[in-house]
């Protein structure tokens, strides 16, 4: 049998606990972040404190795991150093990489920090080989985690025309707009991914029990009416049941979550390096078994032997999965 | 390794039991346990921040009684009161005993339980998002914390007290003590 | 009173109009409208652009002989093989200057020739700005989810940068932009058969909550908001903040109305009130916020200063 390429499995961790779990759990490298709103998972109660960080780093490194800091939000103009900062601080503590967004930002880091390694966040949206081109002679970028806009035969174009590594969500939660470009959320509440490090804020969330039905608004607007019984969504805006003329429904994407783990051999072909679960703000036995369950599926890709999929799904939001845009017919 | 069997339900006989015994024992002991979590687990306030301030109702509905917990840093409590009789709220988490306990223990993930609709949140979603999550660091063990009351006795009462709890266990279908593998794995 | 002397930027027009449409649209601002700059080009979906391409020729001439400095705009999303030769070749032509809405853009811009920037590249602090600037940008409508205190930042260091700083002033807001065709969608169809629904809804298409609440307007891959941006009763603020100028948005009915409206309010010529009435009275059904810059959240009601 040929030799199969090895993906790196990025693992998501909100707390140190949920790091410590996918490291045993099987991670070859996990995304974190600091708790502020540095990071584009800035929910109550979850990230890690600078002490944290970096006791998080030397966990997973005598582990033989790397640990890549997401500083993805677009910094505020006139806080600019704090985010700077929060780049020095990942280059002290070791991170094998930090994860950013901001052109300022990755200009700032590239400057300040040669040796630190660049990835470019979701959230700057390099939906196309020339956009990474331009990072890569821009900033020394080294890997592109891709926007869940494209088709796999889109991804193995791209990775035939650049040098850097590319990393794809493989599990977890979907946006079906195009990431970093999204100003839904701070439409209705003012708080937005981009500036905030929050979507669809829970600050914003109203669950209510109305005349048998469960009743979800964010910032006012109804988003779900849900029967008993049946599953309920998040309220996040683009997940949200609307009327746009005479369709009434799901108008943007149906309460789904993201399960490509059956494309996990057409992925390593496209060239990808490594594949990433979404997830930072679902818990540490979410994260301990997804990992276990995912990095089985790389194990079995490597030995040759058939993937084992969709034994997830009770984990997932409205229990639905889709193979999103990976498969042309999605758009 | 997803979740396979339903959420155990507390025996119907133990319910009603319950709601003929007197709740002063239990109220006892879990007024005691809130302090002592402050002691052992100061860096739980830390993410919980300002909703430290917040008084949650959690809500276990298949037994007759209702915990009101406010998790102040500062003066913790955790009353125990028959559902009728539980006051303000800011936030209310409404489950299976089974389900609130297996949150705790990191046996289940909240948003699946919600998702599912096995949990039930009401009022301020902020609070509970952050109280889930500070909780979800701390790896908590019930029994453990229960017998960490008795102080220098703690290893002594450990072994005894994993034992009953796991007995109960077994026969109401919720686990008391933080499991290797929890239903998820 | 501040002095209103703000530059007015006509948009890129965000919706798939018929092709006769479209070629009237541009006659009526090269010959009425009181604007300095006209952007130009696709900027939603490039699967619309062949019905109108082979007019935008004469459109950038009439509009040049009206007196207005045209400027091409790229496509927001760049994915396929030829939206990004599309890209490519506008940077080919050195006539006419570039907006850049895709940074796959940046590859072929050069210093030498001078681009700017469009709402929606993420420009949300002074060092992305300053990094642009170096690069050529010689202006930039900034995002229109920023606050009014990062615009004021922003400004700031862009006087000593000598780039002009535009915000969006009038038109239906682009929350967002996607792989996928919502208006295909909500007609059951894929984006690949699409059939052009898009066409059907000239301001976009009004979705409303489960509540009936107006809330966002699908135009194809691109989302906006239902409520139109409307900043004719902050011109003071801005100017004192030091913006330069203004983009409005085209909409269908009377746009040109829409423009001398706020030609009148920069000129002192009615007040800011009565160009808020008049603008009123031209779109009856349109809802206007000023929410993102002024207010709590995007969608907040009008509350002009």
């Amino acid at each position: 049998m040929t030799a199969r390429p090895g993906l790196e499995l990025v693992c998501p961790a909100g707390t140190p606990a949920a790091l410590r779990g996918a490291v045993e759990a099987g991670a070859h490298a996990i995304y974190c972040g600091f708790n502020d709103e540095t990071n584009a998972r800035n929910f109550p109660g979850l990230n890690f404190s600078r002490d944290e960080m970096a006791e998080a780093i030397k966990f997973a490194h005598g582990r033989g795991a790397k640990v890549l800091v997401a500083l993805n939000t677009f910094p505020r103009a006139g806080a600019f150093w704090r985010w700077s900062k929060a780049v020095d601080d990942c280059a002290r503590f070791g991170a094998d990489a930090v994860i950013l967004a901001d052109l300022g930002l990755l200009e700032d880091s590239a400057r300040r920090h040669p040796d630190l390694r660049l990835h470019l966040s979701v959230q700057a949206a390099a939906a196309n080989a020339d956009t990474i081109n331009f990072y890569a002679r821009a900033f020394g970028v080294k890997r592109v985690v891709l926007p869940r806009v494209l088709t796999v035969q889109e991804i193995a174009a791209i990775n035939r025309e650049i040098d850097v590594e590319t990393e794809v969500f493989i599990f977890g939660g979907l946006c079906v707009m195009t990431e970093g470009r999204c100003s839904l959320s701070s439409y209705a509440t003012g708080k937005s991914p981009n500036m905030n490090g929050a979507c669809s804020p829970a600050s914003h969330v109203e669950y209510r029990e109305e005349g048998g039905y469960l009743m979800s608004r964010l910032g006012g607007f109804a988003i779900h009416r849900v029967a008993a019984g049946q599953p309920a969504p998040y309220p996040t805006l683009c997940k949200g049941v609307f009327e746009a003329g005479d369709y009434k429904g799901y108008v943007f994407e149906d309460p789904v979550s993201l399960d490509a783990a059956a494309l996990i051999p057409q992925l390593a072909e496209a060239g990808v390096a490594a594949l990433k679960i979404e997830g930072r703000q679902r818990s540490r036995a979410y994260t301990e078994a997804v990992v276990r369950n995912f990095r089985r599926a790389l194990d079995d890709y490597a030995a040759g032997r058939p993937i084992a999929a969709g034994e997830l799904r009770a984990l997932t939001e409205g229990q639905q999965t889709t193979s999103g845009a990976y498969r042309k017919t999605w758009r | 390794m997803s979740r396979e069997t339903p959420i155990p339900i507390f025996p119907a006989a133990g319910a009603a039991a319950l709601r003929h015994l007197p709740l002063w024992p239990l109220a006892l002991a879990a007024g005691r346990l809130a302090p002592s979590l402050v002691r052992r687990h100061e860096k739980m306030f830390a993410r919980l921040g300002e909703q430290a301030e917040k008084t949650f109702l959690i809500d276990p509905a298949d037994l007759p009684f209702v915990f009101v917990l406010s998790p102040r840093p500062d003066r913790p409590r955790l009353d125990t009161v028959r559902r009728e009789a539980a006051g303000h709220w800011d936030a209310r988490v409404a489950g299976p005993l089974a389900a609130l306990i297996g949150l705790v223990h990191g046996a289940y993930d909240g948003d699946a339980l919600f998702f599912s609709r096995d949990l039930v949140i009401e009022g301020d979603t902020e609070a509970v998002l952050a109280l889930r999550n500070a909780i979800d660091n701390e790896e908590i063990d019930l029994a453990r914390e229960a017998s960490a009351l008795l102080g220098p006795l703690e290893t002594i009462a450990t072994g005894p007290a994993r034992r009953l709890a796991g007995a109960l266990g077994r026969w109401t279908g919720v686990a008391l003590t933080r499991g290797e593998n929890g239903p998820l794995t | 009173m501040a002095d209103r002397t703000f530059t007015l930027t006509l948009g890129p027009l965000q919706f798939n109009w018929p092709a006769q449409k479209f070629v009237d649209f541009y006659a009526a601002v090269a010959d009425e409208a009181p604007v300095d700059r006209v952007v130009i080009g696709e900027l939603v979906c490039s699967k619309r652009a062949p019905f109108y391409a082979d007019r935008i020729p004469a459109a950038i001439e009439r509009l040049e002989r009206g007196g207005k400095k045209v400027v091409l705009a790229s496509l927001a999303l760049v994915t396929l093989e030829r939206e990004r030769r599309a890209a490519r070749e506008l940077f080919q032509q050195t006539e006419h200057e570039v907006e850049i809405n895709d940074l796959a853009l940046m590859n072929w811009a050069r210093e030498e020739t001078p681009f700017s920037i469009g709402p929606l590249v993420n420009v949300y602090n002074e060092a992305t700005l300053a990094f642009l600037v170096r690069r050529g940008a010689r202006r930039v409508c900034l995002p229109p989810e920023l606050p009014f205190a990062s615009v004021e930042t922003i400004v700031k260091a862009s006087g000593d940068l000598g780039a002009a700083i535009e915000v969006w002033a009038y038109g239906r807001i682009p929350l967002a932009i996607s792989g996928r065709c919502y208006h295909a969608r909500a007609h059951s169809l894929s984006k690949d058969s699409c059939q052009f629904v898009c066409e059907k809804d000239p301001d976009g298409l009004p979705t409303k909550t489960l509540e009936g609440v107006e809330f966002l307007a699908v135009n194809g891959v691109q989302t906006l908001s239902y409520k139109y941006a409307n900043l004719i009763g902050d011109l003071d603020r801005l100017a004192e903040a030091g913006v330069t100028s203004l983009r409005l948005s085209p909409h269908s009915g009377d746009f040109v109305a829409v423009t001398k409206v706020f030609a009148d309010v920069c000129a002192s010529r009615i007040s800011p009130q009565e160009g808020l009435a008049r603008l009123a009275s031209e779109s009856p059904e349109a809802d206007f916020t000023n929410g993102f810059l002024f207010g709590d959240r995007g969608a907040a009601p009008l509350a002009p200063s």
